[in-house]
């Protein structure tokens, strides 16, 4: 009884510590209030973008093709005369939706290959790292390219691509933390209690390797959004007439001769933006996580 | 040093040969039955049986594989599906000019870092140096073919200073092929800029703060030349392993920037390839930028060696 008792009691504090900590780490941290300022946005932008947008992103409209900025059409309109600024805001949709899948994607094969190839180790280790070597090998971009353009241009399989691209880096982490904690006497104790090694992989070692990997998310998801960019200006990601700002940069290209500038600005901007942040995040979130930097800062 | 060399080459072999077996699978799994490709105009089922067998594609994979390799070894990676040309003739024309961009952009990118790099290390927390990290990370985030646009815009197409793209072999009008290349040189150096400037700029910091440096200081040896002599030559161990790193990747950095500027290079073949679904060409592009990021990998790792000679790399590590 008194251990129920205790237990409420004891919660809202370390609740409010948290929270205290939290303000505390964003106060010390400006660059993670500016970085995931600029990703709230992005992502309310994305989420909110039938409401937000002032026209339908495919539209097709030829009495207003090729116009400027104007009150009327802030980012001006493309070639179709859709609306450069309601393409960009539906953009963010793919943009976002694309790093943040091929992200998960890598993040969950990676992590799983790198805690069981660090915690079996053996053949099992050889194999795979030299698996991830392979992998590495090639030039992100590259292996990217290769893999949509064998399983076809379309979104879904960049979304694949990115994602495998992405997976050798949460694989090394991963490892590396496990092989410098499998030794280390909490996780001596747990075997020695009977854990399984599930259990002691998801609930000892996961929860202590956790902030590199989340510093790392960020930086891959930056990463991510610059890919599905390249990938669709390269015509193997998003396919017309779906909005997307890599594909929209390539279509403006046509253009450049006329001077038609706002085609091209309003996606790079957006690309420049939304890498920036999660990048800027990244940074930030590495500082304010590593407690030998935090001392340092 | 030489056992590590030997070694790590051993080493490479199973890796190399994975990333031509991902290679060989990633061709295998493009849709498109590659006897119609090569048959063209050429539909009676007897012939398509008939070359079907004579290019080893009745075979198992694992088989296919082994006649694919054995010819990739020997430089024959088929002939291209749109000008039937050999694929890797078509590779060897097209060098010389990555080569000059990327070389071009490298030579900018490693002088412009070290320049700001230095200063930023030197006069650190100030605007300077607040500055320069502001643009090493819009740098890196800048994507190159948004950037290359722009500069088409405003310097070739409203300034009209320099040509918007296309190319002069070099032999030809030197002058003009200068011209042509400063925008795209520009474009690629700007994110591996600012990659470097942020190495160069932080492992000099870390140098600034040793004591051998602060014994220079106190001999009265000028800043300069604890600067010049001292410092930035320890300071350019980890610079070497970043700027090694990219000349491994100069293919991958040519891909966007080749096609914006129409700089006929192996980038823009990719491009082209891509397009035009001519996956021999691709993926003897894929497998040969891996190969040469291997190896320039490898021979960071043995630079680095050579460079610092307090690493040994005789250990068990793998």
């Amino acid at each position: 009884m008194t251990q129920v008792l205790s237990q409420p009691r004891a919660l809202p504090l370390t609740e409010a510590r948290r929270w205290h900590r939290l303000l505390w780490i964003l106060r010390r941290n400006p660059r993670i209030t500016i970085g995931g300022g600029i990703v709230l946005v992005l992502v309310l932008m994305a989420l909110l973008a039938p409401w937000v947008a002032p026209y339908d992103p495919v539209a097709v409209d030829p009495s207003h093709a090729l116009e400027g900025p104007s009150l009327s059409h802030l980012l001006g309109t493309d070639d179709l005369g859709r609306d450069v600024l309601s393409r960009v805001i539906w953009g963010a949709r793919v943009s976002l939706s694309v790093g943040l899948i091929a992200v998960a994607i890598g993040l969950f094969a990676g992590l799983t290959l790198g805690l069981l190839s660090g915690y079996v180790g053996g053949l099992l280790d050889l194999v795979l790292m030299r698996l991830i070597d392979a992998l590495l090998a090639f030039p992100a971009l590259v292996l990217a390219i290769a893999i949509t353009a064998a399983l076809g241009p379309q979104i879904q399989n960049a979304m694949i691509a990115i994602g495998i691209v992405a997976i050798p880096i949460y694989t090394r982490l991963a490892r590396g933390q496990v092989l410098a904690l499998r030794n280390q006497e909490f996780v001596i104790a747990a075997r020695a209690l009977g854990a399984s090694a599930r259990r002691i992989l998801l609930r000892h070692i996961l929860p202590n390797i956790i902030n590199p990997i989340i510093v790392q998310a960020s930086l891959s998801i930056a990463f991510a959004v610059l890919q599905e960019a390249s990938l669709s200006f390269l015509g193997l990601g998003a396919q017309p007439p779906n909005p997307s700002w890599g594909q929209d940069i390539y279509y403006s290209q046509r253009y450049l001769a006329n001077l038609k500038w706002w085609m091209s600005v309003g996606p790079g901007v957006a690309i420049f933006l939304a890498v920036f942040a999660f990048n800027f995040l990244g940074d930030a979130l590495r500082d304010a996580l590593d407690p030998r930097l935090r001392r340092r800062s | 040093m030489l056992q590590y060399t030997i070694r790590r080459l051993l080493l490479m072999v199973p890796v190399a040969l994975l990333v031509t077996i991902i290679s060989f699978v990633l061709l295998r799994l493009t849709p498109g039955d590659p006897v119609l490709v090569y048959a063209g105009e050429e539909h009676d089922p007897a012939t398509l049986a008939a070359l079907r067998h004579s290019l080893g594609l009745d075979r198992p994979l694992p088989v296919q594989y082994v006649f694919w390799l054995e010819r990739a070894v020997q430089g024959d990676f088929g002939r291209s599906i749109r000008t039937q040309q050999p694929v890797l003739e078509a590779i060897v024309e097209r060098l010389p000019a990555t080569i000059e961009l990327g070389t071009a952009a490298l030579i900018i990118s490693i002088v412009v870092a070290f320049v700001i790099g230095i200063i930023a290390a030197l006069k650190r927390n100030s605007v300077f140096d607040l500055l320069s990290t502001g643009i090493a990370i819009a740098g890196v985030s800048l994507p190159n073919f948004f950037l290359g646009i722009a500069l088409i815009l405003f310097i070739a197409v409203f300034l009209r200073w320099l040509p918007p793209g296309g190319y002069t072999p070099l032999w030809q009008d030197p002058l003009d092929n200068l011209r042509h290349l400063i925008l795209p040189a520009i474009t690629l150096a700007t994110a591996s800029l600012a990659v470097n400037l942020r190495q160069i700029r932080s492992s000099l910091i870390e140098v600034l703060s040793q004591d051998y440096i602060r014994t220079a200081q106190a001999k009265g040896l000028p800043q300069r030349l604890v600067v010049l002599r001292h410092a930035l030559k320890n300071a350019m161990i980890p610079v070497i392993t970043v700027i090694g790193l990219q000349v491994g990747s100069i293919i991958e950095g040519a891909i966007i920037t080749e096609s914006i500027f129409f700089w006929p290079g192996v980038g823009r073949l990719a491009v082209d390839s891509i397009a035009g679904r001519d996956y021999p060409v691709v993926q003897a592009i894929v497998l040969m930028s891996a190969l040469s990021y291997m190896v320039s990998t490898l021979l960071v790792d043995v630079l680095y060696a050579w460079f610092d000679p307090r690493i040994s790399y005789g250990g068990g590590a793998s």
